[in-house]
């Protein structure tokens, strides 16, 4: 008998007395009080990123000349001059860098170890939690170039922030890679102390549009 | 309202003035209590040790006894002890289905369904808060872990407590904190008992309370031997008795 | 088998978890071993400040949320369908990983998942793996069984690499090192970590960045990862880890081969269903509104979808579904509550027992007291001395786990079925009656009848002439002088509650 028939068997075998699958009570609050998009939110998104040691910059109008010169006061601010970014973000977005990279799936690890900063958009925020979702998308990209430089710069559109986890998977494709950001990188495991910025970028810029 | 009283095997034996101070409260508050003769223990003892087949045989006991006493017309059942009350309203029908009796289940949750705690009968039940008792001594309230989350008693024995006059009622830090009793457990790992002891005790000091008090006799029993070992000068006095208190000591 | 507590007929227990491989045992009871922890002053200095630091911020956070017992037993009614209907929706994940380009295999033990999980590193010729923290290859010691097929294993979470440096084991089970203080940290770091800065200090953002400086080399030039899952979704095929230092998303994103060893209760069935344990398990676990980093996948991805795409991540995935006695855990129907856990540690933080002696007093990788009772559901209870026959009675059962256990696992109950089997075990494989079973044989007796009880209690007034100032003269036996050691006895009355009520009162 194979490992996968036996395992499978012994379930079975063990389910002999054929417990009932019981109704599961769906009353917890799926929705949010706000829609998607409504001011209420952004201000609670900004609060709760902040709250976990995100740097937070707030851009009027969706005006991507707007928002390149937010992400160029950021990184120059830190003194960064360079980042890689996805095919599908706007240029505008990194016009203000001296040297942009875009990803075309030519960079190893080692390459992305080297530039300081990546700017990405994000597929869905989350209020409550203070969290954006990374969908390995053209305004994503993939995975590893959110992840091994330091600073990342995410831009956010007040209308893709909803309130409540729920509402954020029921946007999101499972049959894409996702990424679920809450803050820059941390650790609890030095006696419970809190600490940002462990593996990940240790630096999180949230650029919150509108 | 007629009462039957449910006194515990350790307040029968060990503790008989628990059960003197619940008489005293509720007949004061004018209610008939009476001791239903064939009784002895709820089983918990047992149950919790690991012999639930000698522990359905004293349920069986227990039902038939109160499942009486309510045919001879108490309207309800009332334990000084949480842990003894949570025993009976939370285990005794799941011993008995267990045991695959489904009939003396269904008898157990009836006998259960009127079983109460005192500061739950008195408060939830009588809806009485004073039970006109007066205790002048500066007093720290334990909330045992039944009579807290096993039978949610919530503030009903600090309602109580707060209505007793001349009593000086001092909060007790970390109070939800288990004391370490724990049945069998204080003697089967009685060192980590007494580390939980040790905690608890200091938080009694803190209160420079002269008493300390709870629901359930065995917790104070633990409590009050660590603070008699360690000749703290504390002394541990039952909810009951306070209540029951009218001239400045306890009956 | 019993048919009083024990499994009937119609369900079929599967085998025990060999406790000779990986770590669900320890070498001694839990009294012993509680006897030392509660001596060691750094440890119950390192504890309490840990667990009541978490145990606040978790308050914190619950708090937040209006609809937090709805959560609850939504939780608990998603993992009682899984239980349910886990054949069939492993099934589902099965086929639903492999048309996404994952491979899937099956292990009916820890020595099993080892010799798969060493096959795979094998056949990629690394030499080397770094691992997420994983709660299922700890339990089934798949460090030690690479390094003897010479494969270096290297643990990437900081708690983990802490205990891994220090030659130590874990001892909770979100922070493996939480009985580390951090200057015992910093020597670790110093003494055991290549290339360390010699002037390391103990500040937690120091000894956070040695270990980042010191793993970045290790995950750029990583070919091979292990993880464990948090959650796997059955109707899509997707995986999930949920973490917070980013050493998971190393791991997830940058080798080429990805190994994912998961108990196979971790199962869930929708996507739609992890909506109810992402906001469970970070509030529960960190006490966070969400951890910094959670990370799903499905199989293998490139970044246009097509076969011959640009890759994200690993292009190699194996996921390994792992029994070792979980099925002997299902086919308890109390029992089979405890594989609804998803480990987030929340009882281990407010149990007074685990804040006093800590994880390695109970031996298993899973402490606390989740692990009193998922511990000898997995391994079997033998009904003597073994040590982990000894946990079901590590708890005062105050009842403080069950009221945070985010998908309401009754651990109080379940640690009294236990004692109950335990006992039953003893009777089954004991000729004699241990003394325990006799004297509660014995009181059993005396209380079924109240006269007797009666008898009983009269003659315990007398002992009142044997106690003196708290002791008894006499020395008491064990266990009974584990009481009189710290406590004083109660002196017995003159006159029991009934006596005193027949001669007040009269029969009535």
């Amino acid at each position: 008998m194979t490992a996968r028939e036996e395992v499978l068997g012994r379930i079975r075998s063990a389910l002999g007395d054929r417990p009932a699958a019981p109704p599961i009570p769906r009353e917890c609050l799926r929705g949010g009080v706000h829609s998607p998009g409504s001011p209420e939110l952004a201000l609670q998104l900004v609060d709760r990123l902040e709250d976990y040691r995100a740097t937070v910059v707030r851009v009027g109008a969706a005006d991507d000349g707007d928002i390149g010169r937010a992400v160029g006061d950021a990184l120059a601010s830190r003194e960064i001059g360079q980042a890689v970014t996805p095919r599908g973000t706007p240029r505008e977005w990194t016009g203000w860098l001296a040297d942009v990279v875009v990803d075309e799936g030519q960079l190893s690890a080692r390459d992305l170890d080297a530039i300081p900063a990546v700017v990405t958009g994000a597929v869905v925020a989350i209020a409550e939690t203070g969290t954006i979702v990374l969908d390995g998308g053209p305004l994503c990209g993939r995975r590893a170039i959110t992840l091994v430089p330091d600073t990342h710069v995410c831009v956010v559109r007040a209308r893709d922030i909803v309130q409540t986890v729920p509402e954020a998977l029921a946007r999101l494709d499972p049959q894409r890679p996702l990424t679920f950001v809450s803050g820059p990188s941390a650790t609890s495991d030095i006696e419970l102390d809190r600490v940002e910025g462990v593996h990940g970028p240790r630096t999180l810029v949230v650029v919150v549009v509108g | 309202m007629r009462i039957a009283l449910f006194v515990t095997c350790l307040g029968d034996v060990l503790f008989p003035d628990v059960g003197r101070a619940t008489v005293q409260v509720l007949e004061r508050l004018g209610h008939e209590v009476v001791f239903p003769q064939a009784q002895t223990c709820c089983g918990q003892m047992h149950t919790n040790t690991g012999y639930q087949r000698d522990a359905v045989g004293l349920v069986r006991h227990h039902v038939e006894v109160f499942e009486e006493a309510l045919a001879d017309g108490s309207e309800a059942i009332v334990a000084p002890s949480g842990s003894c009350a949570g025993s009976v309203r939370h285990q005794h029908a799941m011993l008995a289905r267990r045991a695959g009796d489904e009939v003396l289940a269904m008898r157990a949750e009836a006998v259960a369904a009127r079983t109460f705690e005192l500061s739950q009968l008195l408060v939830e039940v009588l809806g009485v808060t004073d039970v006109g008792a007066s205790y002048p001594h500066r007093v720290t309230y334990h909330p045992t872990c039944h009579s807290l989350r096993l039978l949610g008693v919530g503030d009903a024995p600090l309602r109580l407590l707060r209505a007793v006059r001349g009593i000086d009622l001092v909060e007790l830090p970390a109070a939800d904190s288990c004391c370490g009793f724990g049945g069998t457990f204080a003697v089967k790992n009685a060192e980590t008992s007494t580390a939980m002891l040790a905690d608890k005790m200091s938080a009694v000091l803190t209160t420079r309370a002269e008493v300390v008090t709870a629901g359930d006799a065995s917790c104070l029993m633990h409590i009050g031997g660590g603070l008699s070992r360690l000749r703290t000068g504390v002394r541990p006095v039952h909810l009951a008795e306070i209540l029951a208190s009218t001239h400045g000591r306890a009956a | 088998m019993s048919t009083f507590l024990g499994i009937p007929r119609a369900r079929v227990a599967g085998p025990a978890a060999d406790v000779a491989v990986g770590q669900l045992s320890g070498d001694r009871p839990f009294p012993a071993a509680a006897h030392e922890a509660l001596a060691d002053s750094r440890l119950r200095r390192n504890l309490a400040h840990a667990t009541s630091t978490i145990r606040a911020k978790r308050a914190a956070v619950v708090e937040e949320v209006p609809d937090w017992e709805a959560l609850r037993d939504a939780g608990s009614a998603i993992k009682a369908d899984v239980m349910a209907r886990l054949p069939e929706l492993l099934e589902e994940l099965e086929a639903n990983v492999q048309s996404r380009g994952g491979v899937v295999h099956w292990a009916r033990d820890a020595a099993e998942a080892n010799a798969i999980v060493t096959r795979l590193v094998r056949a990629t010729g690394a030499k080397e793996v770094v691992k997420v923290k994983s709660m299922a290859t700890q339990e089934i010691g798949l460090n030690e069984a690479l390094e003897a097929a010479g494969i270096q294993a290297h643990e990437t979470d900081l708690a983990e690499l802490i205990v891994q440096l220090g030659h130590d084991k874990p001892s909770h089970i979100l922070v493996p090192a939480i009985h580390r203080g951090r200057a015992e940290i910093r020597d670790i770091f110093a003494r055991q970590m290549p290339g360390v800065d010699p002037a390391l200090t103990d500040e937690p953002r120091v000894l956070a960045a040695a270990a980042r400086k010191y793993l970045r080399e290790v995950f750029l030039r990583a070919e091979v990862a292990v993880s464990g899952a948090n959650f796997a979704v059955a109707d899509t095929g997707t995986l999930t880890v949920v973490e917070s230092e980013g050493n998971g998303r190393m791991c997830l994103t940058l080798p080429r081969t990805l190994i994912t060893v998961m108990g196979i209760e971790k199962v869930v069935p929708t996507w739609a269903d992890l909506e109810v344990f992402l906001q469970l398990l970070p509030r529960s676990s960190t006490g966070e509104r969400m951890n910094p980093y959670t990370s799903t996948w499905t199989g293998v991805h490139t970044v246009d979808g097509s076969a011959d795409g640009v890759p994200d991540g690993p292009q190699e995935f194996h996921l390994v579904l792992l029994d070792n006695g979980r099925t002997r855990a299902l086919a308890d129907e109390l029992g089979r509550t405890a594989l609804h856990c998803i480990r987030c540690s929340a009882c281990l933080n407010v149990c007074p027992v685990y804040e006093r002696t800590g994880g390695h007093a109970y031996g298993s990788v899973y402490p606390g007291p989740i692990g009193a009772v998922l511990t000898p559901l997995l391994t079997g209870l033998t009904g003597g001395h073994d040590p982990n026959d000894s946990l079901p009675y590590a708890s005062s059962l105050c009842g403080a786990c069950y009221d945070v256990c985010p998908v309401k696992i009754n651990l109080p109950d379940l640690l009294v079925q236990l004692r109950a089997q335990h006992t039953e075990a003893h009777t089954e494989s004991h000729r004699l009656p241990s003394a325990e079973a006799t004297a509660m044989k014995a009181a059993a007796w005396t209380m079924a009848d109240a006269g007797r009880f009666a008898k009983a209690g009269r003659a315990a007034t007398l002992a009142r002439h044997v106690i003196r100032r708290g002791r008894p003269v006499l020395p008491l036996p064990p266990p009974l002088n584990g009481w009189t050691a710290s406590r004083d006895a109660p002196t017995p009355p003159a006159e029991t509650f009934r006596d005193w009520w027949t001669r007040t009162r009269g029969t009535r």
